[in-house]
Order: C-alpha cells, then sequence, then structure tokens
C-alpha cells in the first residue's frame, strides 16, 4: 500500500491527502486525490460497511507510519460520518513497529516518555472518540459529547500504543508551525471548521509527524487496497464481500448524477409521450364523426320508445324467499332470467347454424350427389360405346376444349398453365422414347406382310411412321436445342419456337412462357407476379373455404374414390381381354392402345390420334408465336412509355391549354408526331437551361408532324442521364456543353415556324366564313351539268361582317385567344373548389339536380339531410371516454365480422335479432 | 341564388340583451346542466365601493315543440326542466299538455356580492348544485346554485384564502377538482384549502386555465411570457409549452376532438393546435382587427365563437382560416368574455357596457316550431346553398356582411400592412443569397418555440 494520507470530505466528495513525507517532510504539502467516485458511492450506499470496517478491526497492510496530523483530520472526517478511520490508523501503528524503530534511530531525536505520553493520551482519546463515533454513525456531535466517551478503554489503548510514542514526539517548534499551517489549509477548505481547528492544534503541538520515509509514496489509493482485508475477516458478511468484488470488477466510474433541469425536462418528455399516446386514442372516433354523413348530437342518446323487456327487468333483483327460490331453479336449470326468450342451448345452436343455412347446404349437398350419379352413369354409358369414330370425336372435341380452357388458363392463371404445358412436354418426350409409332410391333409386322397387297394397311403404316417423324424430329429439335446447336439439324422455324432458349436482350427473361419448358422456377418470375399473387390469392382463398366444406368435400372425395377403383376395374377386365383379343385385329389393337392409355394419365391426354395431335402442336407452336409477338409488343410498348413518359407528363400540363377543337386536333398531332422524336427528346434539358430555351420547350408541343418529317432528324448519339457540369472544368466549359447539349436536344424543330404556322391557324379559324346558301334548282333549272345562276350565287352567299381586328395583331410573339367570352365567365366558377380534384368532378355535382321536381321524395331526403342534428334543448356533453370504449368495441365487431357497420341505430339491430330469434 | 338571398335577408341573428350589472362583464359561466342559467360576473369600475354582482339569469326562449310527442316522463327527465322548477315559481303555469311552450324571460333571478374587486373567472360544478368564483382578493368562493330563501344572507359555502390573485378558474369535467392559476397552476380538492398540486414553470403569470373536456386530466393555460403551456394533473411536471410571438389571452379545448384546442391571441388571430404537435398550429384564423380576447367551442366541436376588443365577434368552422360570421351592434363595447350555449343554438357575449348579449349561432334561422314543410325547405336551401357557394355571385352575396366603420377601415389597412410585409420580405428575399430568408407559412411564423 502508498501512502496512507488523509480522507476528507470536501464538497460531496472524497479525498485522499497523501502526504510526501520522505520528500518533503519540512513543509508536508498535502497532495489531494479524489477517490473515484464508486467508492464514496459505495461506502454511501453501504452503511454496513462503514460499520463493518470500524467493527471487525479490520487489518490494513500498510507499512507506512502515519504521521499525527493525519490521524487528527482521520478523526475529524471520522466524526463526520465516514467509516472509522481511527481504527486503521490504530491498527496501522501497530504492524509498522519495526520500522518505527529503526527510523527513530536514524533520526536520533527523543523526547521524554512524560512528554510523548501525555500527547499519547490525547491522541488515543480522539482515537476512541472516532471509533465510538464511526460505530454510531453520528453525523456531527459536539465536542462536549466527545469528551463523556473519553473514558472507555484507556488503559487498553496506553498499552497498546505503548511503542509509539518515541516516534511520534519527533520535531520541533518547526514542524509544529508548519504543521498548523497544513491543519489550517486543509479546515479552510472543510470552511466553517475554525473552531474546533483551533481545539485541535493544542493537541498535536508536540507531536511530529515527519520522521516518517514514505514507502509506495505518490500511489493513490484505491478500494482494492481498502478492501483486500476484508476477505480475511469473518465478520464481514458474504453479501457485502460479493459486493465489493463486483464493484473490483467493474472500473469505471459511474457517471454523475444530471442536473435539475435536465432530469426535468426528461421528465417532462416522458409525460408529454404519455399524454399525447392517450390522446392519440381519440384519433380514429374523431375521423369517423368526420367523415358521418349525419350526426346527431347528442352523441349518445338513447333512441326513444319502449325498452325491451330484458333491460328494464336488469335492475331487478329477487328479494323475497320465494323469488330466490325461483331464480335458484331457474340458474340451476340454465334458465334465462334476463332474457326470457333463449336459453344459452337455444342460443349456440343458434350460433352454430340457422335453419336456412342449414336447409341451402343440404339442398347443395343433394345436388352434388345427384350431379356424382349423373355424371359416373354418364361415363359409364361412354365408355361402353365401342364405335371408334364416337371415341375419335369424343377425343377432337375434348381436345378442342382443352385447348380452349388453356387458352383460357393463359391469360387468367399463366402457372398452372405452364405446368399443364410442361405436362404436355412431358408426354411428348415419353412418346419419343416409347417403341410407339416405330413400326415394329406385332400390328406393325403383320401390317409390313400384308402391306404389300393391302393399300389401306399401307397407308396405315404411313401415317405411323409420319407420326414417329414429326414426333421425334420436333423432339429432336427442342432436344437440340437444349444440348446445344452443333448437332447442325436444321429446324423448321414454324415447329421450334427458337426463341425458347434464347436469351434476348430484349426480352424479359423472367416470363414463364418464353422460357417454355426450361425451367418454371418462381424465385427467377418478376413479371408475372401479379397473376401469380392472383393465383395465390386464389389457393388462400379456396383453403379458407376448405374447413367451411369439409364435409362435402370429404363426400365428393368418397364418391371419386369409388369411380377411380370401379375405372381402375374396368380398365383392367378390358386389358385383359384386349390382350386376348390383340392378335386379331386393327380394332382391337386401338382398343389394346386405349386401355393402355388409360392405365397411364399422361399419355392418355397425349392421345394417339395424328391429326389431332398435329393440330394441337401447331397450336402450340402458334401459342408460342403469340406468346412471343405479344412478349414484343408489349416490350415495344414499355420502351415506348419509357421514352414518352415525360412526354405524358408533359401533354397533361398541356390539357389545360385546350379551349377548341382546333387545339384538340394539334394534339392528335402532336401523339402522332411523338414517336417520330424520341431521339430528339430523350436527353432532359440539363439543370443550367436558360429561360429562352426553357420557352422554346414549352412551344414545342405545337410540333406539325409534317414539319417533323420534312426536317431530317440529326440522330444523336446521347447519353441517358443528363451530363452533369463538373465544377473543376469551370463554367464556361459547363456552359458550352449545356449549350450543346440544349441544341442537341431541339436539333429536330423548327420552333419559330411552328409558333407562326399556330398563330396563322388560329386567325384563319377567327375569320369569318362565307356562307353559301344557294340552292341549286331554286328558281331556276336545275340538273346535271347546270349551275345555279351568277345573280343566285351572289345573292345567297352570305358574306359576315368582318371580325373587330385580333388584339395580338400587332404582336409578333403571341397568341391572344379570344375564345373567352366575358359575359358568361362572369358567371363560372373562377377555380376548381377545395374538395375537388377534376373538372369533371366539379361538373358532375353541379348536374346533379337536389330538387324535388327531378328527384323522388326519399332521394331527396337523402341529399337535403343535414350534417349535422341537434335537438333542441338537449344538452350536448363533451365526448366522453364511455363512447371512446364504446368506438373501440364496435371496431373490434367489425375487424372480427369483416363488414363495416352503421354507427346509428344500436337499438333497432338488437330489436332485430330479436325478432329473428322469435322466428326461430 | 334565392336560398343565399333570403338567408342574408332572415339573417336577425341579435335576441336579447340582459342588462342588469352596474359595471363590465369580466366573465360567464355556463351551467352544467341546465341550459336556461347563466352566470356572470363582472367588474365595477366605481372606485373604492367595488361593488360586484354575480346573475343568474335565465337568459331566453326553451322551446319544447320538438317533445310534443314524446310522453310525459320524457320531458320531466330533460334536466332544464328540473333547474327550471327549482328556479321557479315563476313556472308555476307549466303544464305538460300545453304544446308550445315559448318562455322568455330575460332577467336577473339572483345577485351576489362575491368578491371585492374584479370577479377573474367563475365555473359551474359539473353536477350543477354549486359554482365557484375567484376574484381580486385572492379567494376562491363556492356558492350554492339555489339561492337562499327571503331574508336569509348570502354566503358561500366555502371560502379559500389564497397567497396571490387568481385570474383564472376551470373545474374538473367529472372529478371534484379545480384548477387555477395565477403566479402559478395550482389543481384543488374541494375538500381541501390547499392545492394539491402546483404548476410553474420559469417566472410567468397566467390569464387562464382550461381543463380538456374529453381527456378530463389535461390543462393548457396561457402565460404572460407568451406560451401556452399543457399539463397533466397526474404529473408533477407540466408537459410542455410552446412560445408565440405575441401573448394568449384564452383558450379553448374542442369538446368533441380531444387533442384540439384553439388560443385567441393578442396579434389578432387564433391558433388552433394539435396538442401533439406544437411545433406549428393546425390552422391559423385571422379577421379580427384587434386583440382577440375570448374564444369558446360549439358543442358540437365544429365551429367556436371569438370575441373580441375590436367590438364584435365572431364566429369561425374549426378548419377554416376566416371568419363565418360577424357579429357587432352599435352600443357594444369591447367584448371580453363569450360563450357558446350547450345547445349549439345560441352564443353569448359579455362586453365592456355592461351588458349580455345574446345571439343566435345561425343567424338566418327560425327559431320556434317548424313544420314538416319548413324543415324540408330549409334542408333544402341549405343544400342548394352548399351546393352554389362556389359561384362567384353567389358567393358574393353569401359573403357580404355590414361592418362597423371602425372594422371595415383597420381591416383593410391591416391588407395594406400585410402586402407591405410581404412585399418587403420578397424583396429581401431577392437581394440575399438563396435560402437565407426561407419561406415561412403563415403557421409558421407566429411559433417562436417549443420547450420541452
Amino acid at each position: 500500500m502508498g501512502v496512507m494520507g488523509l480522507i476528507y470530505l470536501y464538497n460531496g466528495h472524497i479525498k485522499i491527502c497523501t502526504e510526501d513525507v520522505a520528500q518533503t517532510p519540512a513543509t508536508s504539502v498535502a497532495r489531494f486525490c479524489q477517490i473515484s467516485y464508486p467508492i464514496w458511492q459505495h461506502c454511501r450506499q453501504q452503511k454496513d460497511f462503514c460499520d463493518s470496517l470500524a467493527g471487525s478491526g479490520a487489518e490494513f497492510t500498510t507499512t507506512d507510519r502515519l504521521p499525527a496530523h493525519v490521524c487528527t483530520c482521520c478523526w475529524r472526517w471520522s466524526l463526520y460520518g465516514g467509516f472509522n478511520m481511527a481504527k486503521i490508523l490504530k491498527k496501522n501503528k501497530v504492524s509498522t513497529k519495526g520500522t518505527k524503530k529503526t527510523l527513530n534511530k536514524n533520526t536520533g531525536t527523543e523526547k521524554t516518555p512524560e512528554k510523548s505520553s501525555s500527547a499519547k493520551r490525547r491522541e488515543r482519546k480522539r482515537k476512541t472518540v472516532g471509533k465510538l463515533k464511526g460505530t454510531l454513525k453520528t453525523t456531527k456531535k459536539s465536542p462536549i459529547e466527545k469528551l463523556d466517551l473519553d473514558n472507555v478503554d484507556e488503559d487498553e489503548l496506553l498499552n497498546e500504543g505503548e511503542e509509539i510514542i518515541p516516534s511520534e514526539d519527533e520535531g520541533g517548534s518547526d514542524d509544529d508551525r508548519k504543521h498548523q499551517k497544513l491543519l489550517e489549509a486543509i479546515s479552510a477548505l472543510g470552511g466553517k471548521k475554525k473552531r474546533r481547528l483551533a481545539e485541535r492544534s493544542e493537541a498535536t503541538i508536540q507531536i511530529s509527524e515527519f520522521s516518517v520515509d514514505a514507502k509506495g509514496e505518490g500511489e493513490k489509493i484505491n478500494l482494492s487496497d481498502l478492501i483486500q482485508t476484508i476477505a480475511k475477516t469473518p465478520a464481514v458478511s458474504a453479501q457485502t464481500k460479493s459486493h465489493l468484488k463486483k464493484l473490483k470488477l467493474e472500473e469505471k466510474t459511474v457517471d454523475s448524477p444530471l442536473t435539475k433541469p435536465e432530469t426535468e425536462r426528461i421528465q417532462r418528455n416522458v409525460a408529454f409521450q404519455k399524454s399525447s399516446e392517450e390522446v392519440s386514442r381519440w384519433q380514429s372516433i374523431v375521423k369517423q364523426n368526420l367523415k358521418a354523413e349525419q350526426l346527431v348530437f347528442p352523441l349518445n342518446q338513447e333512441a326513444p320508445g319502449p325498452k325491451p323487456l330484458e333491460q328494464v327487468v336488469c335492475g331487478w333483483k329477487a328479494r323475497t324467499p320465494l323469488e330466490q327460490e325461483i331464480f335458484r331453479l331457474l340458474s340451476v336449470n340454465k334458465q334465462p332470467i334476463n332474457d326470457p326468450v333463449l336459453t344459452p342451448i337455444e342460443e349456440e345452436s343458434l350460433k352454430a347454424m340457422s335453419l336456412e343455412d342449414a336447409k341451402i347446404r343440404r339442398a347443395e349437398l343433394q345436388k352434388a350427389r345427384a350431379l356424382q350419379s349423373y355424371y359416373e352413369a354418364k361415363a359409364r354409358r361412354e365408355r361402353s360405346i365401342k364405335s371408334k369414330k364416337y371415341h375419335k370425336v369424343q377425343n377432337k372435341a375434348k381436345r378442342k376444349e382443352f385447348v380452349k380452357k388453356f387458352d383460357e388458363m393463359l391469360k387468367s392463371d399463366p402457372v398452372s398453365a405452364l405446368e399443364e404445358l410442361q405436362k404436355l412436354e412431358l408426354g411428348r418426350m415419353k412418346e419419343r422414347m416409347s417403341l410407339k409409332h416405330q413400326n415394329s410391333g406385332k400390328w406393325a409386322k403383320s401390317k409390313a406382310i400384308m402391306a404389300k397387297y393391302d393399300d389401306g394397311a399401307r397407308k396405315a403404316m404411313q401415317q405411323q411412321l409420319e407420326v414417329n417423324k414429326d414426333l421425334t424430329q420436333k423432339l429432336a429439335t427442342t432436344l437440340s436445342d437444349e444440348e446445344g446447336e452443333d448437332d447442325g439439324e436444321t429446324s423448321e422455324p414454324d415447329m421450334l419456337p427458337d426463341f425458347v432458349n434464347e436469351v434476348e436482350p430484349g426480352q424479359d427473361p423472367a416470363n414463364p412462357w418464353m422460357r417454355g419448358q426450361l425451367s418454371k422456377d418462381p424465385v427467377d418470375l418478376t413479371e408475372p407476379s401479379v397473376p401469380e399473387t392472383a393465383a395465390a390469392v386464389l389457393i388462400s382463398e379456396d383453403e379458407e373455404e376448405g374447413p367451411e366444406e369439409t364435409e362435402e368435400e370429404g363426400l365428393l372425395r368418397g364418391f371419386a374414390e369409388r369411380r377411380k377403383q370401379r375405372q381402375e376395374q374396368e380398365a383392367e377386365n378390358e386389358a385383359a381381354k384386349n390382350q386376348d383379343m390383340e392378335v386379331m385385329t386393327e380394332e382391337n389393337k386401338a382398343g389394346a392402345e386405349k386401355a393402355v392409355a388409360s392405365h397411364d394419365a399422361a399419355d392418355a391426354d397425349i392421345a394417339d390420334d395424328d391429326e389431332e395431335e398435329e393440330e394441337e402442336l401447331s397450336k402450340f407452336t402458334n401459342l408460342f408465336q403469340e406468346l412471343k409477338d405479344s412478349r414484343m409488343e408489349a416490350e415495344a410498348s414499355a420502351m415506348v412509355a419509357e421514352v414518352s413518359e415525360p412526354e405524358c407528363a408533359q401533354l397533361q400540363q398541356a390539357m389545360f391549354r385546350i379551349k377548341s377543337l382546333e387545339d384538340m386536333d394539334l394534339l392528335d398531332q402532336e401523339e402522332q408526331a411523338d414517336p417520330a422524336e424520341p431521339n430528339a427528346e430523350a436527353p432532359q434539358p440539363a439543370p443550367l437551361e436558360s429561360k429562352g430555351a426553357d420557352k422554346k420547350r414549352k412551344r414545342k408541343r405545337g410540333i406539325d408532324l409534317a414539319e417533323v418529317l420534312t426536317k431530317e432528324a440529326t440522330v444523336i448519339n446521347v447519353p441517358l442521364a443528363p451530363t452533369a457540369v463538373e465544377g473543376a472544368e469551370g463554367a464556361a466549359h459547363g456552359q458550352e456543353e449545356q449549350r450543346d447539349v440544349i441544341k442537341e436536344a431541339f436539333a429536330g424543330d423548327d420552333v419559330i415556324s411552328d409558333f407562326l404556322k399556330d398563330k396563322r391557324r388560329e386567325e384563319e379559324a377567327g375569320r369569318p366564313k362565307v356562307v353559301d346558301l344557294t340552292l341549286p334548282g331554286w328558281g331556276e333549272w336545275g340538273g346535271q351539268g347546270l349551275q345555279p345562276s351568277k345573280k343566285k350565287r351572289r345573292r345567297f352567299r352570305l358574306k359576315t361582317a368582318p371580325p373587330p381586328p385580333r388584339k395580338d395583331g400587332g404582336l409578333a410573339s403571341v397568341i391572344i385567344s379570344e375564345k373567352r367570352d366575358s359575359s358568361v365567365s362572369m358567371h363560372q366558377v373562377g377555380a376548381l373548389p377545395h374538395p375537388f380534384l377534376l373538372p369533371e368532378q366539379f361538373e358532375v355535382t353541379m348536374r346533379a339536380p337536389v330538387g324535388a321536381t327531378w328527384n323522388t321524395r326519399q332521394a331527396v331526403k337523402k341529399i337535403t339531410m343535414p350534417k349535422i342534428v341537434t335537438k333542441v334543448g338537449a344538452i350536448i356533453q363533451p365526448m366522453s371516454r364511455d363512447d371512446l370504449l364504446k368506438h373501440s368495441r364496435k371496431q373490434e365487431e367489425e375487424g372480427t365480422a369483416g363488414e363495416p357497420k352503421k354507427r346509428k341505430a344500436p337499438q333497432r339491430k338488437r330489436s332485430q335479432k330479436r325478432h329473428k330469434k322469435t322466428k326461430n | 341564388m334565392n336560398a343565399t338571398k333570403l338567408e342574408r335577408v332572415l339573417a336577425k341573428p341579435f335576441l336579447a340583451s340582459l342588462d342588469g350589472h352596474r359595471d363590465a362583464v369580466n366573465c360567464m359561466a355556463k351551467h352544467s346542466t341546465s341550459l336556461s342559467t347563466l352566470l356572470s360576473g363582472a367588474c365595477d369600475g366605481e372606485v373604492n365601493t367595488h361593488t360586484i354582482t354575480i346573475c343568474f339569469i335565465i337568459a331566453y326562449c326553451i322551446d319544447f315543440y320538438e317533445k310534443e310527442f314524446t310522453p310525459f316522463y320524457y320531458v320531466c327527465e330533460d334536466p332544464s326542466l328540473h333547474l327550471l322548477d327549482i328556479f321557479g315559481g315563476k313556472l308555476s303555469t307549466f303544464n305538460p299538455k300545453v304544446k308550445v311552450w315559448n318562455l322568455t324571460k330575460h332577467n336577473c333571478v339572483r345577485t351576489i356580492q362575491a368578491h371585492e374587486g374584479f370577479v377573474r373567472g367563475m365555473v359551474v360544478r359539473f353536477c350543477g348544485t354549486s359554482f365557484y368564483s375567484i376574484g381580486d382578493d385572492k379567494t376562491i368562493k363556492q356558492w350554492n346554485m339555489e339561492a337562499p330563501g327571503y331574508g336569509v344572507e348570502e354566503e358561500p359555502i366555502n371560502t379559500i384564502l389564497g397567497k396571490t390573485v387568481f385570474t383564472g378558474l376551470d373545474h374538473h369535467q367529472k372529478n371534484g377538482t379545480f384548477a387555477t392559476c395565477g403566479q402559478t397552476v395550482d389543481i384543488w380538492d374541494e375538500q381541501r384549502s390547499t392545492p394539491i398540486r402546483s404548476f410553474s414553470w420559469g417566472v410567468e403569470s397566467f390569464s387562464s386555465v382550461r381543463f380538456n373536456p374529453v381527456e378530463t386530466e389535461l390543462l393548457a393555460s396561457c402565460a404572460s411570457d407568451r406560451s401556452i403551456v399543457l399539463y397533466d394533473m397526474r404529473e408533477s411536471m407540466p408537459l410542455k409549452k410552446v412560445i408565440m410571438t405575441m401573448r394568449s389571452n384564452t383558450l379553448s379545448w374542442n369538446p368533441m376532438e380531444a387533442f384540439y384546442f384553439t388560443c385567441a391571441n393578442e396579434d389578432y388571430n387564433l391558433y388552433t393546435y394539435d396538442m401533439r404537435y406544437l411545433e406549428k398550429p393546425v390552422t391559423v384564423h385571422m379577421d379580427h382587427v384587434s386583440a382577440v380576447l375570448d374564444v369558446d367551442y360549439s358543442p358540437t366541436g365544429r365551429e367556436f365563437v371569438s370575441a373580441s376588443f375590436d367590438k364584435s365577434i365572431r364566429i369561425f368552422p374549426k378548419e377554416n382560416r376566416n371568419s363565418r360570421e360577424v357579429y357587432h351592434t352599435k352600443r357594444m363595447q369591447h367584448v371580453v368574455c363569450v360563450k357558446w350555449s350547450a345547445d349549439n343554438k345560441y352564443v353569448m357575449s359579455g362586453s365592456d357596457e355592461m351588458n349580455i348579449r345574446l345571439w343566435k349561432a345561425n343567424a338566418a334561422e327560425k327559431l320556434g316550431v317548424l313544420s314538416h314543410r319548413e324543415k324540408l325547405a330549409a334542408n333544402y336551401n341549405q343544400k342548394l346553398k352548399e351546393k352554389f357557394q362556389y359561384h362567384p355571385k353567389v358567393k358574393r352575396i353569401a359573403r357580404h356582411r355590414h361592418l362597423p366603420k371602425h372594422i371595415f377601415t383597420e381591416a383593410k389597412e391591416h391588407t395594406v400592412m400585410r402586402e407591405a410585409r410581404r412585399r418587403k420580405e420578397s424583396n429581401v428575399r431577392k437581394h440575399s443569397k438563396p435560402g437565407a430568408v426561407p419561406m415561412l407559412s403563415e403557421r409558421e411564423k407566429h411559433v417562436v418555440a417549443v420547450v420541452k
């Protein structure tokens, strides 16, 4: 341990004064170092710590001797209510006996024992007082009290401290003076303790303290130093020890407490948050009231009229023994007490299912069953038909239907359509792998024998071969695509949708249709997300509906299973039969094939009819083609959209300026012109654009198609993003670039001539036209090749008076429209009023009549319903928390029911319910 | 057009003037359960004597035409009738079988000498059986609503002597607690003579304090240091305050929308705040040409009425910037206090020239019994007015109000001043660095700071 110093309480901190005895014994300047905060905190929190330090006689392993004035000060501090320092000091002295002696010899200054003994006694007195004070933990006591405690254990102390005596009386009057000074300095720090200082000074007169060499001087005192001994003392509780250990571990100091204003601010903030949250609960009710079509104040008014009996009875209680008996009986039997209509069981059953629902459900089930049996019978009948032609027609019809369905599916549910497609693809693969249509079967061999003589047989074989060829060719091409195109097999462009596997830059790789059978990984699919989600929604809906219809479904499933079993049995029988007859004839062969096909569902889908297959194939190839085309179109349109997106905004802006049909014509022209000039439009004019350029751009909307097309549009490659002006390059350079960009942007169009044209057109439109009212053959001969006479013509050609000169006649660069009629505009609404977003909306509202002449009575009543109705003579109370509760409950109900309900008339609702109940 | 014209023709808002005070009316209080009762406190300008009168006034006609078909017990349950019963030997003629009741008694029922000096505030207890008053004599007094018998002296039920002068008073909506303001904002329990809570934040004096009628534990007060302070009765600290460019005189909470309140400011404007977002007001209502002294919400929470030093009262829709109505009379002086009746039909204003005036809330509304056809016609006309309100000619008629000369000229002057200010600002903006003079909306201009 370092230098044991004095602990001093100053402004709420503990300070330890280490004394540099060895280096500056003469001055004994006190160095103050601050104990880290946690110690202080800890000492304060744990009063028992102080107690334990004092009471248990904790040992402190100091080798240093403590000077007398240190003791004094320690004593003083302990008096203030810290832990018992006197005790510590005492222990120190005991442990440092040996060194003291040697020191004394070295210094060689000894004083008479009598003198020292008196000093010692005083010293001891102080110590004991301190100790006692420490244990009692009194904060402050008068010196008189201290003196009362003097007698305690004096002898013991005397014996103990015998050897200290010679060490203490070292030093002369000089040291005393200095010590006095020091004490004064210290006490000055503490303030207001002057009186007691004087008291103490006489005690230290003869005690010198500067004969100590300071080992480990300059070290700070640590908590660990102080509490080391605690571990050894059994009297200290385990809890305290663990606390101290914890303290040891955490090195950092605790932050100083916040200032009062800061804490207050935090408190205020917290409180404000809380109350604003509370207030926010009203938000929904406020919103609802604002939106309500009609509010009747006072809000929570009870509807007039007779109340339901239950409510009236509700407050009544059974008092007489008879009544109580009756009520007990009722409650035991779960009979309704308040609501005399329904028992809880009845209510439950009602809740479970109403009669009508049940009826509907039963009817549905019946219908399902009937349909089931009907279809089963039909299927059986069909299967028993042996006509080949019939089946052919059937298959054809089926296929057609399938194709139709597939088309629909393409639009509605592309995912499942893709699955279907893949199924087909798989069927084709299987077909290729099998030896079907290879002319290698028994039937084919027999045919081969017959082929020489039988034309029909030859034809049949050829047909089969063709089918085979078609299939293999087709599949080979797809295969070659899959494997790579180095096979060199030429593929028919019609048959092969070659775009399937190509990664075209323009095409969307995400589209499942474009990729065909390659993959249907939905993760990659970005584009068809909408139909997918739609499908997902459908599925989820199905899932939701699932539990409701379990019974039905179960029934249906049972039927289906039974039917399947039956089918299988039949098919097996048939197969067996066919196998027997297989050798015999074509028909039988076909039948057998069919039977086999019936075993394999996928095969059945593909079927065996060649033309139909071809048809199907061509259908699908067409489909692919269509898809491709549509894809391309879509892309093109997307591109156009991309290009014309800023255009659209401009057009919308331009809409405000439309004032006549001619303007509309102009607009049309623009629309035509637009695709021709994306190049010129693409680069956005850069930010530093001048005003003139801006004007130009605005004007440019009136571009004439012919005009634009006559000029040769210079094709410019411009980066998509507007070129930014680099600051480092200098402003001049930037401006030049800017100008270039602008020039580029408007390279294709001649703005001025456009404007002039526009103006001319306006003028033309404004000029009065000659009205020709001549009727050929009226008043003279008419017919082919005859013209009305000049006289007539002159007479009936009406020239209207020339209009007043145009306002913009003298202004070269302005077009002033003269279409505005001031006499009408006086009565027109100047700007679109607030709640309306579109002029059309406003016009519609204005057009809709309100009065009874044009509407039915009910409609008028509804239209003219005032928004707020107050009742005369009724006090409207402010909204209360009950309203909020009601509102939230209602909202919850709505949330569960999933349908909005009306705010008004809870009474009526209740009565309706009752009505229903009684009906049931 | 016709409907609008008719409305203007029939707009006769002034109903009655209630006199009886011998000095300017300083405060008023609505009765919490009776529509026909109004309390008003005045200040007597005469030197030394300081006689103060508090009047009970049966204020205006009560029409029972709405209830003509309802059974008898229903009518009896009506709270206003109860009180009429209490007050009235005069009501002995009451007969439930009479279908139309037209009682117009504008007379003072009771006069109490309550305080020495101004009566600063008055409030009726939520149950309506007693009321509180505060005055310049540093006392809070509780009075019985029922007048004492003949020959018995008027004495308060309870008197609390405070340390400082109280300037504002409000009662809790449901509990027996009330709040006063002066040097601090104090929350009192009715049973105790010392405040149960006392809020202060900085050194200021408060001019008014109001309980939130919906979220009943919240309060707001206007302080003389131009701030509006929010409190929660349950907390030991105030919640937040907003400092404005000028002082607010009073404020009023919206009784239907818990988080909105409107304050009447010295800068001729009213500001509606959302208490959660004090950074800028929701709406600035500007039409007055002098300091606004009082504001009160209609019980439906859709409109409020404001009283101004410019001798007029105005009615604002809560979301509009401009007023929809202005009331004034030749003899009405500075209006100090204003109240909107609890049935949303009438407005009461108390002014400096010792009178309380009774106005219709809707100027053109017909009072009294309306036949079914009349009702339908009124609704239809209302709808028509709404529909065609945007048309310039209709708008011109609907907006036209006759104003006293001083208001008219001052309003003109203010527009000129505003324009000048705007122009100057734009000029400054033009000649300073871009962004140095920010564009501030009208709403942002008046808030100096929000102190958390």
